[in-house]
């Protein structure tokens, strides 16, 4: 190790003869170069709320940064605002590449992940950032999601079996049965299509909302698992499936591109047929 | 002397008021004012006060006055949900009209009201053009819209059709054929 922290060293100290200024970038801020570009600055209008001051009522803020100076995503002005105008806006954010679902909020009037969001380049509209919509706000942006992780755990998000297999190994799956697990696993939970629903911002004590019903239907789809029955009686009621009412907003929504309505029709029929 | 007791005095009623204060200022030496409230034992203390709510407590303080966060007023207007709340309002309006109208035809007899076919046909037949276009087209659009759009929530019970592209384009495609249709109902 400290024969490898002395090359390190070295090789610290001889970049800055050889690197090119075009390397020389901060995180998520670019340096403008030697002949710098007319600024293209762009309006924020970010939701606060802050529950040291709950009597306040929420408010919006206006921020505007150089998009010059700013990385490309909606992410990347977030943190910059963070970092250099107002330490203190609160959001959440981890991955930066859409794999955590952190940062997921409502811009622009829909909901998606702020890091996959690009910053429309058009400066003369003002961009607004909610947290998801009919959330409860812990602060600015962040918002409680506790309700969302309970459901998650009401539908036992996990594989179920009585019986070991043949061989007492792997449980086994051809294909084309894993193939149905295709555009279900991918889902991050980061709650952009629940929050879109209009029946889940009414109904999001026991409606289960599309996130959630479309987990259900991953396991309801698993050739592996064995408690297919017992998985429907579950949701065999008036509320937890059918406060559905097709809208759509979710797959519209959806920043990973999957299909929770497609998914919650395919339980419907599921439900329908057995 | 009296200054002296005065002093004492001052100090023990600080120390039992603000025991954290007399803490910190006599850190380093066993005074005669801790020893005289039985404090002299050497005490660590952490940053915090003990005096803190219970932080499950302040949760659920917390949770109470937390604003819920905008949602009908700032999302986008989209045809999927717009179409859907179109979708039910026009129900209302077919339903609603249907309702009143069965309701007084039952009690017509009893209110000596006239709501015959015959009696209603030569009333709307003494109506003005545009009154007869208007009437016509208030009822048509919201039935053909319902029907049509009717139509696309069947296919989609049945798992088809269910696509982002698939969705927009037959959300729009029931918008203009029912005005269409309903214009054409509304000039019979």
């Amino acid at each position: 190790m400290a024969s490898l922290r002395t090359t390190s060293r070295i090789l610290a100290s001889s970049r800055p003869l050889f690197r090119p200024a075009a390397f020389a970038r901060s995180y998520a801020t670019v340096e403008s170069g030697s002949q710098a570009p007319a600024p293209k600055v762009k309006k924020f209008q970010i939701y606060r709320w802050n529950p040291d001051t709950p009597s306040e009522k929420p408010k919006m803020q206006t921020y505007e940064l150089d998009l010059n100076k700013t990385g490309p995503m909606m992410l990347d002005a977030l943190i910059r605002i963070k970092n250099e105008v107002d330490p203190t806006l609160t959001f959440r954010r981890s991955c930066r590449e859409g794999i955590c679902g952190s940062c997921a909020m409502n811009i622009d009037g829909v909901n998606t992940l702020a890091c996959l969001c690009r910053i429309p380049t058009d400066t003369a509209k003002e961009s607004r950032i909610y947290p998801l919509p009919h959330t409860y706000v812990v602060k600015d942006l962040v918002p409680d999601m506790t309700q969302f992780y309970k459901q998650y755990k009401s539908i036992k998000p996990y594989l179920q079996r009585d019986t070991k297999t043949e061989d007492g190994l792997e449980n086994r799956q051809s294909p084309e049965e894993r193939k149905k697990l295709d555009g279900l696993y991918e889902c991050i939970l980061c709650a952009c299509c629940s929050t879109s629903c209009p029946s889940y911002w009414w109904n999001s004590e026991e409606y289960l909302g599309p996130a959630i019903l479309l987990q259900s239907y991953r396991w309801l789809a698993d050739s592996r698992d064995q408690k297919t029955a017992e998985r429907k009686h579950a949701i065999d009621n008036s509320m937890s499936v059918y406060r559905c009412h097709t809208i759509l907003n979710c797959t519209r929504t959806c920043p990973k591109g999957l299909n929770p309505a497609r998914a919650i029709a395919e339980i419907k029929m599921m439900m329908a047929t057995h | 002397m009296i200054s002296q007791k005065v002093a004492q005095q001052s100090l023990r009623r600080l120390a039992v008021q603000q025991p954290y204060a007399m803490r910190w200022s006599l850190m380093n030496a066993a005074s005669p004012a801790a020893i005289a409230i039985g404090r002299n034992i050497q005490t660590r203390y952490a940053t915090s006060s003990t005096q803190t709510t219970d932080p499950t407590k302040l949760l659920a303080e917390q949770r109470l006055r937390r604003p819920v966060a905008p949602h009908l007023s700032i999302y986008r207007p989209q045809i999927t949900w717009y179409g859907s709340a179109a979708h039910r309002l026009t129900g209302i309006m077919l339903s609603g009209p249907l309702y009143l109208f069965a309701t007084a035809y039952l009690a017509a007899p009893l209110l000596g009201w006239h709501l015959e076919s015959a009696s209603l046909a030569a009333a709307f037949g003494a109506l003005p053009v545009i009154a007869k276009v208007g009437i016509k087209g208030f009822f048509a659009l919201p039935f053909t819209y319902h029907c049509l759009n009717g139509l696309r929530h069947l296919t989609w019970d049945t798992g088809r059709a269910i696509t982002n592209k698939q969705v927009i384009q037959t959300g729009w495609t029931v918008v203009g054929l029912s005005t269409a249709a309903a214009l054409f109902l509304a000039l019979l």
